[in-house]
């Protein structure tokens, strides 16, 4: 074994020494292809616009799973909070894309005038515009950076990021854990959705914010190809996204991580310091999470504050637990399996059942499912699906690390038997 | 010789129960000692005051040449200047390989940023065969800790201590669960280990104790009884009484 590591080759690129990122990216790589060729604005036109666009959606919830699952099945905190963040990416780019949507609108009506409008009169008309349907035309300051682009996409990063900082600083300072910590994120994230139902905060209240769908300036591009733009967009973030959490799992990082969730007293007799590693991994999703909701929103179109409701992540939760825990696959395809599912089944396509008295219609019953499911496989099969992979994969011959294969001495050893 | 860690006068108090009672303790740089005593007596909140988990009411705590108090640091802090801590249920990392244990342990800047972008080299690899050699798991590198069986646990993670290459090792009873054997070979890594570092090794067994044939501390309701060689503290008229028993 000493010579093996002493004659250790080059390292091999990264995704050869992982496999699964290969796999995965390979087969993200062929769905993109394949929802390329069928959508309406690029190819034969079978999927249809509103499909894509679903399509999209869950690429980005892949995405934010993908996230929770760093921070829970690797780091075992628990955060009822991930789609707070989410939701601020959403808000944070929803203001960019109404005030410069609304801002090419005034404008437009303002040509016919005889002198050209000041900016003042403009931001007037386009708060006008914005906000009247809260009863206000003027701008709140929280709108400040809302005509610059750049500023906005860097808010999608920085706040999501700095309130996990703040917050994460404060909770695991203090050596908040398990369920505590649960109850705390929870209060964060309905503080939060409280906060932006009022309509004085600045984001429109209960209206949230609509029309994202839109692009400004290309107003003659029709949806079919705005859809497929951010479906591949969602795509490429999905796959940097997973490589950027295979490499913090893999390695040193990654054992560190799991030690922490494991026992977290130990880790910190080794001479790390705990809270540090948590907030860091707190914060990087974060961001993940901002990022991911700055894509999804644009395809939903519109986005209010019962997207940060407590629930939203809760189901966040309930999918890396059904798709499995711990493995960064098992929370992508748990999202994906579950949101495509609940579309189906809300989406009214599912047939009802009939028992009798009771008609078991599935956009009520659905939850009640998506709740046993989760029971069932909490208690059941704490691999989620993703353990049906290690079912396959029990299927080969098992790893002996060169033992005897039976009992006797003479059997033979698991090296002689390879040859 | 000058002492490696010095606790003078430390105090603690849980619900009004007295766990240390102005206890005073000392070790040089390269000594074994094993520190004995009945249940209550004090031992584990003296390792927890050391490595920072207990904070103590009164007394301090000095570290290394230049007696740094470590009674404000954390307990990472603490680890990270140079004491390692063993617990008496072994406490290994079950969903991880021997080899990712012992790398987990190596030491190694501990910073976030540090970690991230650390790849093991060619040393540390050769680092970590060594001591899987050494704690006898050849060729059980890539099996998962929580494979193991009680006394593998109880060495992978005397390894993890040693691959920390700390100054000061706290052992707390090593040999519980082992079989003769098996504390024959842990002794032997002691003692090796006992020639270069500071080693107190908490222990119950007597048995043990002679064989580790070192100075003895015998600790009774948070207080230093009586301190000596295995003879003569067994000898002592009340230790006789509160810790023999006869």
């Amino acid at each position: 074994m000493v010579d093996a590591s002493l004659t250790l080759p080059k390292r091999r690129p990264f995704a050869f020494r992982h496999p699964s990122v290969l796999v995965f990216l390979g087969l993200l790589a062929l769905f993109t292809i394949g929802v390329t060729v069928l959508s309406e604005a690029t190819g034969i036109g079978v999927i249809s616009t509103s499909f894509v666009k679903t399509l999209g959606k869950t690429l980005c919830l892949c995405l934010v799973a993908l996230a929770m699952d760093l921070v829970w099945g690797y780091t075992g905190i628990l955060s009822l909070g991930h789609m707070a963040f989410f939701g601020i990416g959403g808000y944070a780019i929803g203001m960019w894309l109404m005030y410069a949507r609304t801002e090419g609108i005034v404008l437009g009506s303002l040509e016919a005038e005889v002198l050209p409008p000041t900016p003042g009169e403009v931001q007037e008309a386009v708060a006008t515009q914005i906000f009247g349907v809260v009863g206000s035309s003027e701008l709140p300051w929280i709108w400040g950076f809302a005509h610059s682009f750049p500023l906005q996409l860097a808010a999608v990063v920085i706040v999501p990021g700095l309130l996990a900082l703040v917050f994460g600083w404060l909770a695991f300072r203090s050596r908040v854990t398990g369920v505590y910590l649960s109850i705390l994120t929870q209060a964060m994230t309905l503080a939060l959705a409280l906060w932006l139902f009022q309509n004085d905060s600045g984001l429109r209240g209960n209206n949230g914010l609509s029309g994202l769908q839109n692009l400004p300036g290309l107003d003659g591009v029709s949806q079919d190809w705005i859809s497929i733009w951010f479906f591949w967009a969602s795509a490429l973030a999905l796959a940097l996204g997973y490589i950027l959490a295979k490499w913090v799992v893999s390695g040193t990082f990654g054992s560190v991580l799991k030690a922490i969730r494991d026992d977290e007293a130990r880790v910190r007799f080794l001479g790390y310091p705990v809270e540090t590693y948590k907030l860091f991994v707190f914060t990087l999703t974060a961001v993940i999470a901002g990022i991911a909701g700055a894509l999804y929103y644009p395809q939903a179109g519109i986005i209010n504050p019962a997207e940060l409701a407590p629930i939203a992540s809760i189901y966040l939760a309930v999918w890396v637990a059904l798709g499995g825990r711990g493995r960064l696959y098992g929370a992508v395809v748990g999202a994906a399996f579950v949101s495509l599912l609940s579309t189906w089944f809300t989406g009214g396509q599912a047939p009802d059942i009939v028992l009798g008295p009771i008609v078991i219609q599935w956009v009520d019953w659905w939850t009640v499912l998506l709740g046993f499911s989760f029971v069932a496989v909490t208690l059941f099969a704490p691999k989620g699906l993703g353990g049906l992979v290690d079912l396959w994969q029990d299927r080969r011959a098992p790893n002996r690390h060169g033992a005897d294969l039976g009992p006797d001495a003479g059997s033979l050893r698991e090296k002689e038997a390879e040859t | 010789m000058s002492a490696l860690l010095e606790v003078s006068g430390v105090s603690v108090t849980f619900d009004g129960f007295r766990a240390i009672d102005n206890l005073s303790f000392s070790i040089g740089k390269a000594e074994m000692r094993a520190v004995i005593g009945p249940n209550g007596a004090g031992k584990t909140t003296f390792m927890d005051i050391v490595t920072g988990k207990t904070r103590p009411d009164t007394g301090r705590v000095l570290w290394g040449d230049g007696s740094v108090s470590l009674l404000s640091r954390s307990e990472s802090d603490i680890a990270q200047a140079g004491v390692g801590r063993k617990f008496q249920r072994p406490t290994v990392f079950e969903d991880q390989t021997v080899t990712e244990n012992l790398l987990l342990a190596l030491k190694k800047k501990r910073g976030p940023f540090s970690v991230l972008f650390y790849r093991p080299s060619t040393e540390d690899r050769a680092r970590v065969e060594d001591l899987i050699r050494e704690i006898g798991l050849t060729g059980a590198g890539d099996r998962k800790a929580g494979e193991l069986s009680h006394g593998q646990k109880q060495w992978l993670e005397i390894g993890m201590l040693l691959a920390q290459d700390p100054q000061l090792l706290l052992v707390d009873e090593p040999a519980a669960g082992m079989t003769p054997a098996e504390r024959e070979h842990t002794t032997t890594l002691l003692r090796e280990a006992a020639k270069t570092r500071a080693v107190v090794v908490v222990e119950h067994d007597m048995e043990f104790v002679r064989r580790l044939d070192c100075k003895v501390t015998v600790l009774h309701e948070g207080r230093v009884l009586a301190e000596g060689s295995l003879d003569h503290v067994t000898s002592d008229e009340t230790v006789i009484e509160v810790y023999l028993g006869r």
